[in-house]
């Protein structure tokens, strides 16, 4: 199964997010500290859910960083997170 | 001492710390050249750490914040964010703000 679809399946679980889209972007850090051969290192979480309403940043990250944290001990050597609950996008928040 | 007494001494003595990848003059990862890009935009006095250089440090500021990234932004004694939560509150001119309400200089032209 690919990294990719696995933190899929860990944050569908935990939030059952209103969008979710998991990239993986380790194309873009071939050559710099963390990528491997083969990829897989680097992703970006885009994720709306109504888990994440009232609390900061750092709560909704900490949330998605001990849902995956077993991907971030291993092979996961970066992930960008953007965290909304569901209208704040659109409240230019 | 033990490093979390260091990073401890580091945080609340300083009114703004970087721990990051490389140097503020020389970082070594994308994500914290992006921070410090956005620092120096602000023009805000900081102190930039180096954990590559420190194996203790890399690991000790991960538990001391139970943060699994790097960079991590301390300001009077508050953890902020890593590059994500930097970048997004600097782009929505939250970032300026904070640093105002901390009593921090912020450039004019920010």
């Amino acid at each position: 199964m690919r990294t990719a679809d696995i933190i899929t399946e860990k944050l569908t679980q935990a939030f059952t997010p209103e969008s979710l889209r998991v990239a993986d972007e380790s194309h873009q850090h071939e050559g710099h500290a963390g990528h491997r051969p083969g990829g897989q290192t680097h992703f970006r979480v885009y994720i709306v859910s109504e888990a994440f309403r009232g609390k900061s940043r750092i709560e909704r990250h900490r949330m998605i960083n001990a849902t995956l944290a077993a991907e971030l001990q291993g092979g996961v050597h970066a992930l960008a997170i953007q965290a909304n609950a569901p209208g704040e996008e659109s409240a230019g928040r | 001492m033990a490093i979390e007494q260091f990073i401890d001494n580091e945080v609340k003595n300083n009114d703004v710390v970087l721990f990051m990848k490389g140097t503020p003059q020389f970082p070594m990862s994308g994500f914290s050249g992006q921070v410090v890009q956005i620092l120096d935009y602000l023009g805000v006095p900081y102190k930039g750490l180096n954990v590559l250089e420190n194996e203790d440090l890399r690991n000790g500021i991960k538990s001391y914040s139970n943060w699994p990234t790097i960079p991590q932004l301390y300001v009077k004694g508050e953890f902020v964010g890593g590059c994500d939560i930097v970048r997004e509150m600097f782009q929505k001119r939250e970032l300026h703000d904070f640093m105002k309400q901390k009593g921090l200089p912020v450039k004019e032209s920010a």
